[in-house]
């Protein structure tokens, strides 16, 4: 074979080898660290994993946060105006974080029933909805509501 | 009034764009001089009529036009002048106005100064500009026009400016970051202009290269910006998030690094030719997938501003266009640009085509963890987000790979190198940085750490392999100053920008490993202890600014028991839209920062929960930014760059020694 030829064959085979490794190690870190997100009719309903990072969303209820003054330790309800779940987060919640407000989790659901979230995402402007949240709230109205501020807290 | 001047500007500017993208394309393709000259022509009446246009819109916000719907959502009266006219770039309408003004300077700029260029190779340069803002500017007058006014029921009072965007940071950034994004506009056009002539040799690379550089520098300093906006705006205490919007600039950052190194094989040895039209290809690409990810709202971002999907679809539309076009163009032409030189396998090509692949690979792992959120939504696999392991698990390894390696690449030879050239010149610094690498974390801190010793290793790995290059380059000369002088302005910008590396490096490693963070309730008089450092909160008290309430607490630093410091974190209300926003209390140092953020009041007494975190080195990891922005500039401004006549036969003979 000529030289350069079976240089630029080398090369190319070099490529291929390197990129299928990169690819094969991709898919496997993808299918440890992606989050899927869960409404929470699906978590209230046991059809969410447990102990696996998993991300969730709502609106807060109000009045349901309550916080602990030494540990920082957060708990508060997250709801899609008809079931709601309890989020533990310890830590300081982001600025537009408020009841009545859409809030988005990432963390584990624990066998009790509860969600201990490792981090709290507000929106980050008025204007804006998560969209997960909103399709989660359009789901449960029927499409005619895509925030939180319509939602019924009855109770 | 005025805002209809703009408007109207705008409309003539598109005109004077559509003639740009026409009419000297036209002339090259028949060979007539005269289409082709109206290209400068032509890039400067763009140039005129989109400044005219940018004026108007800051006019209107100075003036507090809130007639006008942009400035009536993104400004107030009680903004301070400099916020005001900042505002004009704090939403999408503007922005994109804003991209379109850097666009036109670019043009204007490769319009005036590419007077050594081949008449038809400028006309096509220009005419692909041309193209670039015809888009932008479609993209502005359809679908998003900074100048639809609100009428006839004017608001008397604007909705003010999202404060976080309050800032200096806010006011730097965009524009440095675009001029990167745009600035890789032009290696784009360069590209395109050669697939078209078929002409690419080493003189179309060394035009390139200058471009390319300063592109990249740009780009380099508005990520690193962005970075810091970050870390001392949102009060989250990070300064990388792994954000898709923080990835739509790095993809480009990453694409562009390999492109300006690839451009350096085809200006010396005429090798790489079509995979540096791909990688100038590719480079823009991504800066057009940046724009579309950032201002569509199609990914979930902690980042994420108010958007508007069917403007996603207009971009969409124009990458698709353009990555298609090009691309085909490629598949078309490129066989026709001829690669011959041929090179050992160890060699400086090899080094460089190494980094190129690298940095490729880096950028598909980011990609792909960047965007399958999105294919996930849309094959139906539910909602996901990709999380910073994932992320982490491939770019430290491979990085690592890429700085270990970067050390041997400025002391190989082209074509072939001798291995025992490099272990002659480089077993010292290889000694030496391992030596520093492993005694540092002991006297650093308390607990041996290897991973710190294998950052600091590879970090001064970087800085003594540079030092000993320099060194070996330099033994003939008589003294050091002789032999400084006679190395080339754009090998000393390389090893600036490869000591950058080095030093952020340094940066990124150390502050991950020895970061103290701690989120705490702080009571009034309660001593909270972190490191060598004591932080007391004296009291919280009001105070009036300009456009703000807020709460600020006092906080004492002591360090080994002796005063240090105040700092005074803040919580801020802005009166204008009822806003709360975390304002950071820093007290920066070149070897730690300390950074204090105010969480919530926890009860009646004065007690706060507070981030109390000391960031070890998180200077480095701009000041690593600031010298390879600082690098690619002095590349840029080396003289043979400069040369306004250069002919084929003088070639690259401007010396082996340089990158």
């Amino acid at each position: 074979m000529h030289p350069v030829r079976r240089q630029r064959l080398f090369f190319i085979l070099f490529i291929v080898f390197f990129s299928s490794v990169a690819v094969g190690l991709m898919a496997f870190a993808l299918r440890d660290n992606i989050n899927l997100f869960y409404p929470p009719s699906m978590i209230v309903a046991g059809e969410v994993p447990l102990d696996r990072r998993i991300r969730a969303g709502g609106c807060v209820r109000p009045g349901s946060v309550s916080r602990d003054r030494e540990t920082l330790e957060t708990t508060f309800l997250l709801t899609d105006g008809i079931v709601d779940f309890r989020v533990h987060y310890t830590g300081i919640l982001p600025d537009l974080f408020a009841e009545g407000e859409a809030a988005v989790v990432n963390g584990e659901l624990r066998a009790d029933g509860g969600f201990y979230a490792t981090q709290v995402l507000a929106k980050h402007d008025e204007k804006y909805m998560p969209p997960e949240v909103a399709e989660t709230m359009a789901a449960v109205s029927d499409g005619h509501d895509e925030s939180c501020e319509v939602v019924q807290y009855g109770s | 009034m005025v805002p209809e001047i703009g408007h109207f500007a705008l409309v003539v500017a598109l005109v004077f764009s559509f003639a740009l993208m026409c009419l000297p394309l036209l002339g090259a393709q028949v060979n007539n001089q005269m289409l082709m000259a109206t290209g400068r022509s032509l890039s400067a009446g763009f140039f005129v009529f989109v400044t005219v246009s940018f004026a108007c819109l800051v006019y209107a916000f100075v003036a507090d036009d809130f007639s006008v719907s942009y400035v009536a959502g993104h400004s107030n009266t009680l903004l301070p002048v400099y916020y005001k006219v900042s505002a004009v770039w704090g939403g999408h309408e503007g922005s994109l106005l804003l991209w379109v003004m850097m666009l036109a300077g670019w043009t204007l700029a490769i319009a005036l100064l590419s007077g050594a260029l081949p008449r038809d190779l400028q006309a096509r340069v220009l005419a692909v500009m041309g193209f670039i803002s015809v888009g932008f500017l479609l993209f502005i007058l359809l679908t998003s026009n900074p100048f639809d006014r609100l009428l006839p029921m004017a608001p008397q009072e604007g909705g003010d400016l999202n404060p976080l965007l309050q800032d200096i940071g806010l006011i730097l950034h965009p524009p440095i970051l675009y001029m990167g994004y745009v600035g890789f506009s032009a290696t784009f056009a360069f590209a395109i202009a050669a697939l078209l002539t078929g002409r690419l040799d080493s003189a179309w690379a060394r035009w390139c290269r200058p471009w390319a550089n300063l592109a990249w520098g740009f780009l380099t300093v508005g990520i690193a910006l962005g970075s810091w906006w970050a870390y001392y705006e949102l009060g989250w205490g990070g300064w990388w998030f792994w954000d898709p919007v923080e990835n739509a600039s790095f993809l480009p950052w990453l694409v562009g690094t390999a492109l300006i190194h690839s451009l350096a094989v085809t200006e010396k040895r005429g090798a790489f030719k079509s995979w540096t039209l791909l990688l100038a290809i590719f480079t823009f690409s991504l800066c057009l997938l940046g724009t579309f990810l950032v201002r569509s709202g199609v990914l979930t971002s902690v980042h994420a501003f108010a958007n508007d999907p069917e403007r996603g679809v207009f971009i969409l539309m124009f990458l698709l266009v353009v990555v298609g076009g090009s691309l085909t163009l490629y598949a078309l032409r490129a066989p026709v640009v001829k690669n011959h030189p041929g090179f050992s396998w160890l060699s400086r090509e090899t080094l460089l085509l190494g980094n190129n692949i690298l940095l490729m690979v880096i950028m598909a792992t980011v990609l792909v963890g960047t965007l399958y959120p999105l294919i996930a939504d849309a094959l139906g696999w539910g909602k996901v987000s990709v999380g910073p392991p994932y992320f982490n698990m491939f770019f430290i390894p491979l990085m690592g790979v890429l700085c270990l390696l970067m050390a041997l690449g400025p002391s190989s030879n082209w074509k072939k190198t001798n291995p025992m050239q490099l272990v002659k010149v480089l077993w010292r610094p290889w000694v030496i940085s391992m030596v520093i690498g492993l005694l540092f974390p002991i006297f650093y801190a308390e607990g041996y750490s290897w991973l710190a010793a294998l950052s600091v290793f590879v970090g001064s790995w970087i800085f003594t392999s540079l030092a000993a290059d320099m060194l070996h380059r330099m033994r003939n000369a008589k003294n050091w100053r002789e032999g400084l002088r006679k190395l080339s302005l754009s090998y000393h910008g390389m090893i600036v920008a490869h000591a950058g590396i080095g030093v952020t490096l340094i940066g990124v490693c150390l502050n991950s490993i020895y970061a103290d963070l701690r989120d705490v309730g702080m009571h009034p008089g309660v001593a909270v202890q972190a490191g060598n450092y004591e932080f007391t909160m004296d009291s919280v008290y009001t105070v009036q600014g300009p456009n703000y309430i807020a709460e600020e607490a006092l906080v004492v630093v002591t360090k080994d028991g002796e005063f240090l410091r105040e700092m005074r974190p803040q919580k801020r209300r802005y009166l204008a839209g009822g806003k709360v926003m975390t304002q950071v209390a820093l007290a920066p140092g070149l070897l730690r920062d300390l950074y204090l953020a105010m969480g919530e009041p926890l009860d009646d007494e004065g007690a706060w929960a507070m981030r109390v975190h000391l960031k070890p080195f998180v200077r480095w990891i701009w000041l690593g930014a600031l010298m390879m922005a600082i690098g690619a500039a002095m590349a840029v401004a080396d003289k043979r760059y400069r040369k306004r006549k250069t002919s084929k036969a003088q070639g690259p003979s401007s010396g082996t020694n340089q990158a």
